[in-house]
């Protein structure tokens, strides 16, 4: 657990209060809360993994599975929605056989939903790798994802 | 002498306006001025958010102050050749009011910007957050120094307090009292907090404050700290904020540099320190109690109150939280004193309020507008109106606690009596505009849907009557409604709005009450004739093609993705109902509004 380690290195004496940064920096590094990582900051923060878990689990921003090579997020937010961004979730749900929070078997997509980006001029928005997509719709949205499995193809074949 | 441009050039660095490519566009600009051989004339320089955010990039000019918007990267040659070569304005780039209308060159003259009053984001889009300099020099921490070196703590609390300023995160609780509460509280240390957690769907105030002016939050806070005795600060920013988090990082630095933050401020013996907490993503955590619990490195559950935080709050300890525009506004309260203050807005709510204005609206974007400015001010003026010349049908003001004002009631003043009156509750600042396209029923169970998801879990009425209230929703919108629902629905709300711990319960019921209250017709509908005349709800949709008013032409058949519509050339299609998959393909496709 390297990332564990230097993690924790930059939180010397850390207490209970120092959790989330820890669990917010682990996830950035590593893209998930794994168990063994999870069980490595309970054995330093001498806390059991159950109420790591139970503060992890309350927070939407954690996910438990690895992040995908796409990480596609869908916003939910209020302007999103007045402009149709549930067909669109509806419709990368069906798409990638997956629910948000969840990873395809290859490890090419993982879907999250969040509450709202703040990009509500540019409404209903989608972001994949830190890249805005404005104005989605549920072709649109297909056709980008269509892009990104070309692109693995091409890749593999090269 | 520091060197003098005959042209600024301020683009829009907000989150909207990055993500549509603006700093693309910076990068262009630049690069072509050096071509040019211009970068000792014209000088460009990144601004927080604008607040126009629909027609980004954009990019202001100035001491023209000409308005351009919808930038690429392709136009910057000829917009360098034309504007900054040979004077000449470049229409494309204009502002047009509405389809076809004359162009309207200057952002003053823009209705957008022309009906808005501006306290909060005075230095939006006029400034570059990441340089104190530039703060200082539009009269920045001129209040701070005041407060640190001239006034008593006592003093600062009466000032706030005759100003009249109420809390802007939605309750509306007067600033001045909540700082005499925790200046009078035992204990310490004592902490000054600042609640950057906008968790509500479609609003987007506090993120453009601390991305455009991050200098005038942490002036507040010293201000703020002064008043109540406290030496140090966090800010609770939401994680999904990083331009935000980023602005704000560089902002402490700075003030640090600069003696603003740490030992002996300005000589004045005062100590100040300011830490930055990113939220992890629950819109619970923005209930003062759990904010503070999640700071702790707990699960953000509320807890009962009293003890308030202003006696009990962070490490049980003093405490006092205020949302960021709440800070914002109080630099400039000392400077310039509470009597100004209080001269804008109504009697009872002084001052201005930022909104987040968005759905179906022209202009979409933040702006800041005098409490007491009538909502179809704000929706026409300000907006610019509803686009498709579609009519307006309600405003959703304060998100998902909030409520669904309808047309009839638009002329109400925006303050904090005249909106709960109408059963909506300011709330941070989000203002949905909605048409026709919307139906009511759905949306209320957007909101309860968003509530229920969030809903903490510690006490059985919310976790609980969120879901009841969640299920019979469901079930009117798929076409299986009683007559009881709404009765129940009613019933529900009222033990959930009168039982629940904190806020978060208390309002949830606030958007099904007034969608209940204003647009009852909508709800008997969907129980009773299956109907949803906004074509929101999907199950209750049935497509069929009117013989009249098809042309035969097919368009429907060849939409379809599911193969639905049995059509031959020169037949009236014809939908088949088994297969279709309520797309509305077809229904968007039809030249003719045939089908329906």
């Amino acid at each position: 657990m390297r990332s564990v380690d230097t993690v924790l290195k930059e939180h010397p004496n850390a207490g209970r209060d120092s959790l989330i940064p820890i669990l917010q920096e682990v996830q950035e590094t590593e893209g998930y809360l794994s168990p063994e990582a999870i069980a490595e900051i309970g054995r330093r923060l001498n806390l059991p993994a159950s109420k790591i878990y139970g503060v992890a689990t309350f927070y939407n921003m954690f996910r438990f599975q690895p992040k995908g090579k796409y990480h596609v997020m869908v916003c939910r937010g209020t302007a999103c929605h007045v402009k149709g961004s549930r067909k669109s979730l509806d419709m990368v749900i069906r798409v990638l056989k997956i629910e948000p929070g969840q990873t395809t078997r290859d490890r090419l997509f993982s879907l999250e939903v969040v509450a709202c980006m703040g990009a509500c001029g540019l409404a209903p928005v989608v972001n994949i790798n830190g890249q805005f997509y404005a104005k989605i719709t549920p072709m649109k949205l297909q056709r980008i994802i269509e892009e990104c499995r070309a692109k693995e193809r091409i890749h593999e074949s090269a | 002498m520091t060197q003098t441009y005959r042209t600024h050039l301020l683009i829009c660095a907000g989150t909207g306006c990055v993500a549509s490519g603006s700093m693309r566009v910076k990068e262009a600009l630049e690069q072509e001025i050096r071509r040019r051989g211009l970068e000792s004339e014209v000088q460009v320089t990144a601004t927080g958010c604008n607040g126009f955010c629909a027609a980004g990039p954009l990019l202001v000019a100035y001491p023209d102050g000409i308005f351009y918007q919808r930038l690429t990267p392709a136009d910057v040659p000829f917009l360098v050749e034309e504007y900054l070569i040979k004077g000449r304005v470049v229409k494309k780039h204009l502002f047009e009011p509405k389809k076809g209308a004359e162009a309207i060159p200057k952002l003053a003259d823009i209705g957008f910007f022309k009906n808005q009053l501006l306290v909060a984001l005075r230095n939006r889009g006029l400034i570059d957050p990441e340089k104190i300099d530039e703060y200082i020099a539009r009269d920045g921490y001129l209040g701070a120094a005041k407060a640190l070196t001239e006034m008593t703590p006592a003093q600062i609390v009466e000032e706030i307090k005759a100003s009249g300023l109420r809390g802007r995160g939605g309750a509306g609780f007067p600033t001045g009292l909540k700082w005499q509460f925790a200046a009078a509280a035992e204990g310490s240390p004592k902490y000054i907090l600042c609640n950057g957690d906008e968790g509500d769907p479609g609003a987007f105030m506090d993120r453009s404050i601390l991305e455009a002016d991050p200098h005038a939050v942490l002036e507040g806070m010293i201000i703020g700290a002064k008043a109540i005795g406290a030496h140090h600060g966090y800010i609770y920013v939401r994680a999904e904020y990083p331009l935000a988090i980023e602005r704000l990082n560089i902002a402490v630095a700075q003030a640090k540099e600069y003696g603003l933050l740490g030992e002996d401020i300005l000589g004045s013996g005062f100590d100040m320190e300011i830490e930055l907490y990113h939220g992890a993503g629950a819109f619970v955590c923005g209930e003062e109690t759990a904010l503070m619990r999640s700071i702790e490195g707990r699960r953000g559950m509320p807890r009962p109150r009293p003890p308030f935080p202003a006696h009990k709050g962070l490490w049980d300890k003093p405490s006092v939280l205020n949302n960021v525009e709440t800070y914002a506004n109080v630099p400039q309260i000392i400077h310039r004193g509470a009597k100004w203050f209080y001269s804008i807005g109504t009697e009872r709510s002084a001052g201005t309020k930022v909104f987040a204005l968005t759905g179906q609206v022209r202009n979409i974007g933040l702006i800041e507008v005098p409490m007491g400015t009538p909502l179809r001010k704000i929706v026409f003026d300000v907006g610019g109106g509803i686009p498709g010349n579609k009519k307006l049908k309600a405003v959703q003001v304060g998100g998902p606690s909030g409520g669904c004002i309808p047309d009839a009631l638009a002329d109400t003043p925006v303050d904090f009596e005249s909106i709960p009156a109408t059963g909506a509750i300011m709330g941070s600042g989000g203002m949905v505009v909605m048409d026709s396209s919307t139906c009511m029923v759905d949306i209320a169970k957007f909101f309860l849907e968003f509530t229920a998801e969030e809903s903490c879990g510690k006490c059985t009425p919310c976790r609980e009557g969120t879901l009841q209230m969640l299920e019979i929703l469901d079930r009117i919108c798929n076409g299986r409604g009683r007559d009881e629902d709404t009765a129940s629905l009613e019933r529900l709300a009222v033990v959930i709005g009168q039982s629940s711990l904190c806020g978060l319960g208390q309002t949830a019921p606030n958007p099904v009450l007034t969608t209940l209250r204003y647009f009852r017709h909508e709800y008997e509908e969907h129980i009773r004739l299956g109907l949803c005349r906004a074509k929101a709800c999907k199950a209750l949709l049935k497509f069929t093609v009117s013989p009249e008013l098809c042309k035969r032409c097919g368009l429907c058949f060849k939409a379809c993705p599911s193969e639905a519509i049995r059509w031959e050339k020169k037949e009236v299609a014809e939908i088949l109902l088994d297969k279709c998959t309520r797309c509305m393909s077809c229904y968007r496709a039809c030249p003719f509004d045939a089908i329906d």
